[in-house]
């Protein structure tokens, strides 16, 4: 079977090395048409690096890269920049999204290469040509759509379009579905699927092992630069792959079942927002425990969080430890509600101060002498908390900018360890994070919670939810659909609650 | 202080250059007129500062130096009132006008660019119309109060160089400033307001008061600076008093390292970055140079500065990058 599958792309002894530090070091391995790579490995494990290298944003500084001519005959190329691995039909999908949102969709297809007449834009050209690519994605929209208003999901589809009209035969993907719903993540490895038929190489990085194991064929593992595995189809399964990606079992929480008598420290009543006015949400959080908010993308589960933060406005009251409180943020947050926001980089951290500055904010002003800075009170703290979340490298000095999105996270929640917040409210707690971090996050919130907070969290990922929730919420179009604990929660439960399966289960959505 | 180090550098290669090619640089009583300009422009660039590392802009310092100014000796000669009366109430009109610029940009959400250029022309206005565009002075009384700018200190060992009084306020202020932002909690609170105001938001800071304060000490410091200048000239036009001062303080605290962005300052920085501005102009003057020029001078120094530091900021990242990327993988 593999025999027939042709060789496009070869990796040989490849490495890199940064500042004489060793990112990379002696990857081997066969791109081959028809067939569908994955890569997987912690953060920091030489991913990015890797694929930066198949897409020639960097130069191997070892080994070589050879590629197959148009006869299949592999002969060795040097990528100088983006657009010689264009040339040598090789693309790449970014993990930031990075359409121009004021530009159309065929605009963005066809950026930097627009087709021209008399040195005038080709308008027309460029709109059919576009519309021929999205429909070898499956997307049906008018090609003169602006790409801002588009969902997270087809603006994927799009830049996949878009990689695609390049003519590669090697398209590569880095976290294709990092912020994609389960359902839209379905429909991108259908897709992914079809242009494996139709002979597309295609290689992706994924911290979801489930896709991993449903779609790739073969499955390289990377751990501190070095590959530690490759596995084909029907060898692997996921116990062996988590041990090769970080070298250890990964321990799984215990769940718990909260004591109904452990004090109310979150109370929600009637809350609504102002995009959510007719649905009403009511809820308690007691000590202890952790709720977890499901749903689909869109069911309103970070417009409940950013509510009870009083980053919005609502309606309906918020209760902590009894007492309403009010105000915008900052009072909130003061009077013991923390958070820690769906986009770290925009809403969670300082990304040129140091991870001590990142830190220490929450609570400078506790631990300061009037309203002087303790330096030596909070470099200790800062310490104790940067061994306490294992921070890599343990570095209270470090730029957070130059950390790992596992290690930036830990950062955020490390914040909120020295104040033990009332209640801890967590969007996305670890999006973009590996599995090992995961679960030394995972590990952290479930202490603060066993200390006494109140825990809330919203996750897209069904399996976060069911192994970090005592109690599962699931929403759906802005009210909650229905009520699971953990025991009896399963991902076919929660899905058919969030997608509004259940009418029976509306009868608990306003419970209080 | 290491991003004071290059604004210090310019600082001494422009004196140097101050000492060789202009003549009577180095004459007592024109560095004693230096020291006294640097001390007085240094008061608006530590309120410009403080603005600009919340990441906004204040457009309106030098109408607001014109509007106190102006209105001293006014409320003084004119009105009679006593320097007891005329220093608090100018000095509350000026909190008060920063007042209204922050709640305005908080609370509003204006831009500061614009709520500071209404400023601008609404403040001179008024002082224009005010005095019916008379020219206002002290008429050579109130020695005793315009002491406070116009004492000098002599200084044991030098013959003709004194302290000019003004450096008094502009170090005090200086070393407030300066160990406010580093030291105490709304220091460190303004900083990160600056950087990111939705993580720090977030992180509990109450940002619109921080923001609201600045724009009030920038405006206090506008103000109080406009005294010390009326004390120091005697008399001003309402037309022409304080006119581009903001673009003085801004250009001197951008030199000296504040970023425009935010978040970012240093205060020995901002005291070299008016130094050097106005060792600039004295020495175009001194060295003969039509003093029409000065702008022009000025506006390339500043070109020059910012962009040997962006060209300098861009090596550190990348070098930091690389560091980086290499520390994750």
């Amino acid at each position: 079977m593999q025999a027939e599958r042709p060789v496009l792309l070869r990796v040989c002894g490849v490495g890199r090395r940064y500042a004489g530090v060793t990112a990379l070091a002696g990857i081997d391995a066969d791109v081959r048409g028809s067939e569908v790579l994955a890569i997987v490995g912690e953060n920091g494990a030489g991913k990015s690096t890797l694929l930066k290298i198949l897409s020639g944003v960097v130069q191997p500084s070892e080994g070589a890269l050879l590629v197959a001519d148009a006869a299949g005959a592999l002969e060795e190329v040097e990528l100088d920049g983006v657009r010689g691995a264009t040339k040598a039909g090789i693309a790449l999908v970014h993990q930031e999204l990075n359409l121009a949102e004021n530009l159309d969709v065929a605009g963005s297809i066809f950026l930097g290469r627009e087709p021209s007449r008399f040195g005038l834009l080709d308008r027309r050209r460029m709109r059919d040509d576009a519309r021929k690519w999205l429909a070898r994605v499956g997307l049906d929209i008018d090609p003169g759509t602006l790409c801002g208003t588009l969902p997270i999901a087809q603006r994927q589809l799009v830049e996949i379009a878009k990689a695609l009209s390049t003519e590669s035969r090697v398209l590569i993907l880095d976290e294709p579905t990092s912020s994609l719903t389960a359902r839209e993540t379905e429909r991108l490895l259908a897709i992914m699927d079809e242009l494996r038929r139709a002979g597309v190489a295609v290689v992706f990085v994924s911290h979801h092992l489930d896709e991993v194991m449903h779609i790739a064929d073969r499955v390289i593992v990377l751990r501190d630069g070095r590959k530690t595995g490759e596995l084909a189809r029907g060898e692997y399964e996921r116990a062996t792959i988590e041990r090769l990606m970080v070298g250890r079992d990964i321990a799984r929480g215990a769940r718990r079942e909260a004591g109904s008598d452990a004090a109310v420290r979150l109370e929600c009543v009637g809350l609504t927002t102002a995009h959510r006015r007719k649905a009403p949400v009511s809820f308690r959080v007691r000590a202890g425990e952790i709720v977890g908010l499901a749903g689909l993308v869109g069911a309103g589960r970070t417009e409940v969080l950013e509510a009870i933060a009083g980053v919005t406005e609502h309606g309906g009251s918020v209760r902590l430890d009894g007492r309403k409180v009010t105000g915008g943020a900052p009072e909130r947050v003061r009077g013991g509600i923390a958070v820690v926001p769906e986009d770290r980089a925009r809403h969670g951290l300082f990304l040129e101060d140091s991870v001590a500055t990142n830190m220490s904010l929450a609570w400078i002003d506790r631990t300061s002498r009037g309203r002087l800075v303790d330096r030596r009170g909070e470099s200790g703290l800062v310490s104790r908390m940067v061994a306490r979340m294992q921070l890599r490298p343990p570095q209270p000095s470090r730029r957070v900018q130059t950390l790992s999105g596992g290690n930036q996270q830990k950062a955020v929640i490390g914040r909120w360890l020295a104040v033990e917040p009332a209640v801890l409210l967590l969007d996305e707690p670890t999006r973009g994070v590996d599995v090992g971090a995961r679960a030394e996050i995972h590990a952290e919130v479930r202490r603060l919670a066993e200390a006494g907070s109140a825990v809330l969290f919203a996750s897209s990922e069904l399996e976060e939810v069911l192994l970090l929730a005592d109690r599962i919420l699931v929403m759906h179009e802005g009210a909650i659909a229905g009520e699971l604990a953990a025991h009896e929660a399963t991902e076919v439960a929660i899905m058919h609650l969030a997608t509004g399966g259940a009418a029976h289960a509306h009868e608990t959505g306003t419970h209080a | 202080m290491k991003r004071a180090l290059g604004i210090i550098g310019i600082f001494l290669a422009i004196v140097v250059f101050s000492v060789f090619f202009a003549e009577n640089f180095t004459t007592g009583i024109n560095l004693m007129q230096v020291t006294n300009r640097t001390a007085l422009y240094a008061v608006l660039a530590l309120g410009a500062a403080l603005v600009i590392v919340t990441g906004g802009i204040d457009l309106s310092i030098g109408s607001v130096v014109c509007l106190a100014g102006i209105m001293t000796p006014w409320l003084l000669i004119e009105h009679e009132w006593t320097p007891w009366q005329v220093i608090p109430t100018v000095l509350a009109l000026s909190a008060f006008i920063g007042l209204c610029h922050g709640l305005l940009i908080t609370r509003l959400r204006l831009q500061p660019f614009l709520v500071t250029l209404c400023g601008l022309l609404l403040y001179r206005g008024i002082a224009r119309w005010m005095t019916g565009d008379q020219s206002q002075g002290f008429m050579g009384e109130y020695g005793e109060v315009r002491a406070i700018a116009l004492a000098k200190f002599p200084i044991p060992g030098l013959e003709d160089y004194r302290l000019p009084a003004t450096v008094i306020p502009a170090l005090v202020l200086a070393v407030v400033i300066g160990l406010f932002l580093s030291r105490t909690v709304w220091g460190r609170w303004l900083l990160a307001t600056g950087r990111n105001e939705a993580a720090a938001r977030y992180s509990g800071v109450p940002t619109a008061w921080l923001v609201t304060g600045a724009y009030v000490a920038c405006s206090l410091l506008a103000g109080f600076g406009g005294m010390l200048f009326i004390f120091d000239i005697g008399s001003a036009q309402p037309s022409d008093f304080g006119n581009f001062y903001e673009l003085y303080a801004i250009a001197a605290a951008v030199l000296g390292g504040c970023s425009l962005r935010g978040g970012e300052a240093s205060i020995v920085g901002v005291l070299f970055g008016v130094a050097t501005l106005r060792v600039l102009q004295n020495t175009i003057t001194l060295a003969g140079y039509s003093s029409q020029i000065e702008f022009a001078v000025v506006g390339g120094v500043l070109l020059l500065g910012v962009a040997a530091d962006e060209l300098i900021r861009r090596y550190a990242a990348s070098r930091l990058e690389r560091a980086g990327a290499a520390a994750r993988t």
